[in-house]
């Protein structure tokens, strides 16, 4: 072998090893889907919140806000009680597993929503019953894949394509896009089995709050609506509070 | 000759009872169409108008452009304004503000939980005693049991529905709607009335309610889906429509998505095409008619000449000109034209005037429509019906026996004999 031949192959064996330790740097680097996803639902699983939040609703020819207190205990149940406006004051909506009922004041009726109507917006927002009861985990509902890395909010992100392990879930597929330090989704599709795009999230800011990274001003907007869009604002939230188990009851939509 | 040729035409059955009778059928079913098809779109057209379109309807530019897929949220907002405006701008219509709207009629069981709940269309209307709408719906004449509301809070429900629910008069039913921006609206109602419009369509899950508690549940303060206007005596003319449609709209041109537009009952129901189609189909079927009872009555004269190649040949050869032949012919057919068209005039305006009063139930097959049309199909007699089969029945009679009696001149007077002979 010549001087020349010999150095190339040198030169060969070194580029070789430093691409593949490249590639299983890379590959170590990557977490999992599944994994990622977890992260997710441990940063938003709480084992009750109480929150006050407010939704501004871009209306195709008025902007409304409604106001709400919410509380949730684990992911099967949650009671809800609107403060403003005036006309929605004292409605209430309590959910307990599958099963939703609202209540309002002016009928003193309770009625229980289910069927196509818990895909009907809720107070007009571009958020259906069905977002609203959406508690369980991700990890639970979708596979998912990692598809590329992206820059959102000046933080890098995993994007994440995820596909329903099970057919009763509201949406086929979603594609969301997790902080990759603090595993707050950024943004996210989510779209019909069809593959149209059915809604969009993004979040505008991001606040630590009991030590968990918590997105306290989310726009979404239903893409088959008109208007600007629903600004999810987080007014206050208390993470692991107790809350009596009287709250979670048809008779506490009454009082 | 007249007096000889209509003895004929009784006395020798074997020479016009047949054209008769085909005369006679023709024009009857004539007149039982042209009857027929009239009421059945008097009652299509009043069904649409008094319940869908109104002879004219305001609505905003987005409201009229979504077509069947229009929701609240697309609404006229300053209604009383608007409607005042209305009334003195065009005093000739009357002028009546609609809403409709969807969602769930939920009973109550005694504690006060859903005990049954079933999906409704609902409509409000002005219910108050002066309201013109007590007539335009036949409001009256359509309840089924109860009482039209009177005080706020009260509502009027299909019969069959209220049947199927289960609910009884004076009863409590929620509605479980969305208000027009979105939101849940739920609203209680004393049911007052139960209401038979004899229109599938209607019947089968209506909710009717007063225009004002409507506005209230739906949080639509002053604000109506709809101004439905309705020229004098309630008749439709699309010209006059067109007319006022054009007037209102010019004066509002601009390209705001929520400013009003006025539309005709043609334009507003899409049914722009069916319009144009019935406005020729009565020329349509007088031009059918008329070449097919030619071509029929043809057939038959041409028959009838055959039949008669003797006579005409005797006629002709005893010196009758062949233009005098022709003419009695053309006198004849003339004859059995009149009698055959009087004949199936009043035969088919006896069967008119049965439908006319007593009409065809179609409810069977309207069960799943969802196009507001009478259960009852009913014929409606005009004084075009004394003519529409008339006239066509002697012109055709006339024309077939014109064309076959052409077979006068071909004959050869110096072949009359040899004709005879054999």
């Amino acid at each position: 072998m010549s001087r020349g031949a010999t150095v190339r192959f040198l030169a060969y064996l070194c580029s070789s090893a430093f691409i593949c330790g490249l590639l299983s740097f890379v590959a170590a680097e990557t977490p999992t889907g599944e994994s990622i996803l977890n992260k997710v639902d441990e940063n938003n699983y709480a084992d009750t919140r109480v929150a006050v939040s407010q939704m501004v609703i871009h209306l195709a020819r008025n902007t409304r806000t409604v106001r709400a207190k919410s509380w949730v205990k684990g992911s099967d149940k949650s009671f809800t009680e609107f403060l403003y406006p005036p006309r929605d004051k004292g409605t209430k909506m309590l959910k307990l597993g599958d099963e939703l009922w609202t209540y309002t004041p002016s009928t003193d009726r309770t009625i229980k929503i289910s069927g196509s109507m818990l895909r009907q917006s809720v107070m007009g927002s571009d958020l259906s019953y069905e977002d609203m009861m959406e508690d369980r985990k991700l990890v639970d509902e979708y596979d998912a894949k990692v598809a590329e890395s992206d820059t959102l909010l000046g933080r890098e992100c995993w994007v994440l394509e995820l596909t329903a392990k099970t057919p009763d879930v509201s949406y086929h597929s979603r594609k969301i896009w997790v902080d990759k330090e603090r595993y707050v989704p950024l943004r996210e599709n989510r779209y019909a089995k069809s593959g149209k795009l059915l809604k969009t999230t993004e979040v505008k800011s991001v606040s630590l709050r009991q030590g968990r990274w918590v997105a306290d001003h989310v726009s979404f907007k239903d893409a088959l609506k008109t208007g600007a869009g629903t600004e999810f604002v987080l007014d206050s939230i208390r993470l692991n509070v107790p809350i009596p188990d009287y709250v979670f009851s048809k008779a506490a939509l009454k009082k | 000759m007249l007096a000889f040729l209509a003895k004929g035409l009784f006395r020798d059955r074997s020479r016009s009872l047949f054209p008769l009778l085909t005369v006679a059928v023709g024009v009857s079913l004539v007149v039982l169409l042209d009857a027929y098809q009239r009421g059945a779109m008097d009652g299509m057209f009043r069904a649409m108008s008094s319940f869908v379109t109104g002879h004219l309807r305001v609505t905003t530019r987005a409201y009229a452009k979504a077509g069947a897929d229009a929701s609240n949220d697309l609404a006229l907002f300053g209604v009383d304004s608007m409607l005042a405006e209305l009334k003195q701008d065009f005093p000739e219509v009357t002028w009546t503000p609609r809403t409709r709207f969807g969602g769930l009629v939920d009973v109550p069981d005694s504690t006060g939980n859903t005990r049954v709940q079933a999906p409704a269309a609902g409509l409000a209307v002005d219910l108050s005693e002066a309201s013109p709408e007590r007539r335009i719906l036949r409001l009256d004449k359509s309840l089924a049991s109860g009482r039209l509301p009177s005080a706020p809070g009260e509502v009027l429900l299909s019969d069959d529905f209220a049947r199927r629910l289960g609910v009884k008069l004076g009863d409590k039913v929620t509605l479980v709607s969305s208000t027009m921006n979105g939101s849940i609206a739920i609203w209680n109602f004393i049911l007052s009335g139960t209401v038979r419009f004899g229109i599938s369509a209607m019947d089968r899950a209506a909710m009717l309610c007063d225009i004002g508690d409507i506005q209230q549940a739906l949080d639509m303060p002053d604000a109506a889906d709809e101004l439905l206007g309705f020229l004098p005596r309630e008749q439709y003319d699309d010209k006059a429509a067109t007319r006022l449609a054009a007037k209102y709209n010019t004066e509002r041109a601009t390209k705001d998505e929520y400013a009003p537009i006025m539309q005709t009952m043609r334009s507003a129901s899409g049914l722009g095409s069916m319009f144009e189609l019935l406005d020729s189909a009565a020329a349509l079927i007088l031009t059918i008619f008329v070449v097919a009872m030619a071509v029929v009555l043809w057939n038959a004269g041409l028959m009838g000449s055959l039949r008669r190649y003797g006579e005409i040949g005797v006629r002709l050869a005893i010196g009758e000109s062949k233009g005098a032949v022709y003419r009695s012919l053309l006198a004849e057919a003339f004859l059995v034209g009149l009698v055959g068209s009087a004949i199936g005039t009043a035969i088919g305006l006896g069967f008119s005037f049965y439908l006319q009063e007593v009409g065809f139930n179609i409810a069977g097959m309207m069960r799943n429509a969802t196009m507001v049309i009478d259960d009852v199909i009913r014929a409606r007699i005009a004084p075009t019906s004394f003519i529409v089969g008339f006239l066509p029945g002697l012109l055709a009679t006339f024309l077939g026996a014109a064309i076959s009696g052409l077979g006068v001149y071909k004959r050869q007077t110096a072949m009359l004999a040899k004709e005879l002979g054999s």
